[in-house]
């Protein structure tokens, strides 16, 4: 047997996965969401978490399994980080409680909530004009005190390492829609660094709420065409008209692959490179050229040490706005060239929406998977292409097919552009 | 005599040096008004800049200063899109970037990473409060909530509130473009910031970053989050030492430096105007005890001299302020700490930068041979960021 190897072609320490876990609408574990994405299956439905009469999209990926009856969207983000890091440690075999390294978690900004807002009004007793000084006033008893704690960006990630007894200040972070990939990003290095030997990396978004949803409805980024909510996300298609917003997180177990071996625990595959690159152009568009989603896929494939001949199937961002969509793939067929036409790309979000602040970690696990069964999710309500998209989406229906490396994209407003390189080989 | 960094024997290429500084606040803006205002003493600190003490009655805050916006973002569209928070912060951030002699080398700033601390950006107060008036009566208020926001909320808005839009902007208004990640979770993140991007640039994964954070004091949607707790001060201007009530005073400001690799500032003829030398970061319980054994190891861990300057986060929280207290006492006997919050009140997620700003700069100065900056998170977190003369 060949001597494993436990660094990378550039003498770091490799990065190893040794423990997965997910949950979307789609359901819980790893189990259920891969057999319904390998079914082609949406778990897009009409919104009943709030009344949806005046918005403009009434249909979501929401979570609604994991008590949504007391909805509240660091309480439910922190519910669903917790259900996916379960999963994960739980697989990598490492002591649930006191995990060998730190947290990185993707988690939602957060904020006050209208439930919240309404009470303060109503205690203050202002029979008029309700303004925030009436919510101060209302604060002021210490009445409502543990809203502080539930409402402070740091909470969620505090709770995580406590449960998970990680190591060190779990970092709380956002680069918008790529955030769950940073989160592995963020990983990747400090192992990397030598920091520990390992890292629980954690994307996680459960925040459907009417104003979460209005925001990206102001900006005409959702879908509108409700009629049908299974086949409203339609990434690549030439109809496509927004994307669907969703809920879920992801968890992966990083680790160094010597403490991996060491501990004679299954290696899942690698995270093999990561790359990213900011664009300055626009607050919510891409570079008109493409250059910075070019950069970040370049650096991602240099940082893994490999060309674009390696790459066997790209799960894309593939978020299902006219926008997205049409500089993913010019950005791909920049940098992989015409074989770009054949090598397949899939967009997970088809099927279970945008999960937002977990998408970059919830499509790493989708990614591993896809290298571990041989089996690679379709792009689901593929039915008009669009000419300038010239790509094999994977339209409609799984396919069987050889994947040794993945090219996992994430995209965010704000000029965010990150990309995983995840393989089952060390590179 | 002071000794040249060319002849300390541990002087490496990788170290990491401070090259930029941008310090915006009450005090004003740049460090050296801020060093200053400091230099008027303990008693004078406390009445530097000016305070706000009616619009959010009870509560004070340090407001913003007026600054001349266009110096350092241009384009009125991109002054529009952004709320205060944002502005404060990508002023700071050129700010850096032109003390650093990064402004005019778009190379350089397309290469140079990011890392903003940040919290979340202000709502529409007027809507909010119309929205919460009409609930009061309407037989469906959560349609009408619906209906309101869809219709009253400016569309652009929601840019102005992600937190990672503060890196956004950056990225547009100075073309800071190597690529930016945003962390959140109060003070800690602060300290966080620092610490990833120290440990990235030591470990040659990175050259140059532009760090640091913003916060807006003079919304009351940012002080209500606090007030909730009985965390924010309501009492008349005074400095920590002389409250006589518990509490933080929020401070409008932003704080932004460009640390870069020793060789990476040497090979650009960038003046270094301090080394950071170590930053200890650490979740912690709360209680006195648990906060003093961690910041006693912090010290440990970052190596800090009892003769390191202390420049302290201290809150005005029992608890937190007792236990920085005792292991100040045990561990730098005699210092007089520059509290960071007397001079430009609580930055929040932008205090351990602009405590950060503050030791570099009296190093810089040559007030200083080492400095520590402390930081003990008003919920969570702890850290120590030590500074010595590069």
């Amino acid at each position: 047997m060949a001597q494993p190897r436990f660094t990378d072609r550039f003498g770091r320490p490799l990065v190893a996965v040794t423990g997965m876990g997910v949950i979307t609408s789609l359901g819980e574990g790893k189990a259920a969401n891969w057999a319904a994405l390998t079914a082609g299956r949406s778990g897009i439905h009409r919104i009943t978490r709030f009344p949806v009469e005046g918005l403009r999209t009434t249909i979501a990926g929401t979570v609604d399994f994991e008590g949504a009856e007391d909805f509240c969207a660091p309480k439910l983000s922190e519910r669903l980080a917790t259900t996916a890091a379960t999963e994960a440690v739980a697989q990598s075999g490492l002591p649930a409680g006191d995990f060998p390294g730190a947290l990185f978690v993707a988690v939602p900004p957060v904020e006050i909530e209208w439930p919240q807002r309404r009470a303060l009004a109503e205690a203050s007793g202002q029979a008029g004009d309700v303004t925030y000084a009436d919510l101060l006033a209302a604060a002021e008893t210490g009445a409502f005190a543990e809203w502080h704690d539930l409402f402070l960006f740091g909470t969620v990630a505090d709770h995580l390492a406590e449960r998970f007894g990680t190591k060190g200040s779990p970092i709380s972070l956002s680069t918008a829609c790529s955030s769950g990939a940073t989160a592995i990003q963020l990983g990747v290095e400090a192992i990397r660094r030598g920091e520990a030997p390992a890292a629980l990396c954690i994307g996680t978004d459960g925040s459907v709420h009417a104003e979460a949803l209005i925001r990206f409805s102001l900006l005409s980024a959702l879908s509108t065409q409700n009629a049908v909510p299974e086949e409203a996300a339609k990434p690549f298609s030439k109809n496509r008209d927004g994307f669907v917003m969703g809920e879920g997180a992801a968890a992966l177990v990083l680790e160094s692959a010597e403490h991996a071996h060491a501990r004679g625990a299954e290696i899942l595959g690698y995270v093999i490179g990561a790359g990213e690159k900011g664009d300055g152009f626009h607050r919510t568009r891409s570079s008109p050229d493409g250059a910075p989603i070019v950069a970040a896929i370049a650096a991602a494939l240099e940082d893994a040490g490999i060309g674009p001949e390696a790459i066997d199937y790209v799960n894309a961002h593939g978020t299902g706005t006219p926008e997205n969509d049409k500089m993913e793939a010019m950005g791909l067929m920049a940098v992989v060239g015409e074989r770009m036409r054949s090598v397949p790309i899939s967009s997970n979000k088809s099927m279970i929406g945008h999960t937002l602040t977990a998408a970059g970690a919830v499509e790493a696990v989708v990614s591993l998977m896809t290298i571990r069964e041989g089996v690679i999710p379709p792009t689901i309500n593929y039915h008009v292409p669009d000419p300038a998209i010239p790509l094999d989406v994977v339209p409609n229906v799984a396919r069987e097919a050889k994947v040794g490396c993945v090219l996992s994209n994430s995209f965010g407003f704000g000029g965010q552009n990150t990309c995983l390189v995840l393989s089952a080989e060390p590179g | 005599m002071s000794e040249r960094p060319e002849d300390r024997q541990d002087c490496d290429d990788r170290d990491v040096v401070v090259t930029g500084i941008g310090l915006v606040s009450c005090v004003g803006e740049g460090v050296e008004a801020h060093l200053a205002a400091l230099a008027g003493g303990p008693a004078g600190v406390s009445r530097a800049g000016p305070w706000e003490t009616g619009r959010f009655a009870p509560y004070p805050v340090r407001p913003a200063p007026a600054l001349e916006l266009s110096t350092q973002i241009p384009k009125k569209s991109d002054q529009r899109q952004m709320e205060p928070w944002q502005r404060l912060g990508v002023y700071a951030a050129g700010a850096a970037l032109d003390s650093a002699g990064m402004k005019d080398d778009a190379e350089l700033k397309a290469r140079t990473h990011v890392i903003v601390a940040a919290g979340g950006g202000e709502r529409d107060w007027d809507v909010d409060g119309q929205v919460l008036t009409a609930m009061r009566t309407h037989a469906a208020p959560d349609v009408l909530l619906n209906e309101r926001l869809m219709s009253d909320v400016r569309p652009t808005l929601f840019l102005a509130q992600l937190s990672n839009l503060l890196a956004g902007n950056i990225a547009i208004v100075h073309g800071v473009t190597g690529a930016s990640r945003t962390f959140m979770g109060e003070e800690q993140a602060g300290v966080d910031a620092i610490r990833i991007a120290h440990a990235r640039i030591a470990s040659g994964q990175t050259d140059v970053f532009l760090v640091g954070g913003s916060f807006n004091a003079e919304r009351a949607d940012s002080i209500l989050a606090y007030a909730l707790g009985r965390l924010a001060y309501a009492g008349p201007p005074a400095a920590l030492a002389d409250r006589t009530a518990p509490g933080f005073v929020l401070g409008s400001g932003g704080a932004f430096l460009v640390l870069e690799a020793r060789a990476h500032a040497r090979a650009r003829g960038a003046r270094i105007l301090a080394e950071i030398a170590a930053v200890g970061s650490a979740r912690t319980g709360r209680g006195e005890g648990a906060l003093a054994e961690t910041l006693g190891r912090l010290f440990d861990e970052t190596g800090t001299g009892a003769d390191a300057r202390i420049v302290s986060g201290a809150l005005g929280l029992p608890a937190r302020d007792d236990a920085e207290r005792a292991v100040l006492a045990a561990r730098a006997p005699g210092a007089t700490p520059i509290v960071t919050q007397d001079l430009v009140g609580h930055l929040m997620e932008a205090h351990a930068p602009a405590g950060v700003a503050l030791a570099a700069g009296l190093i810089a100065a040559g007030e200083a041979r080492e400095a520590a900056v402390t930081s003990i998170g008003h919920q969570r977190g702890a850290g120590l960021v030590r500074l010595r003369a590069a």
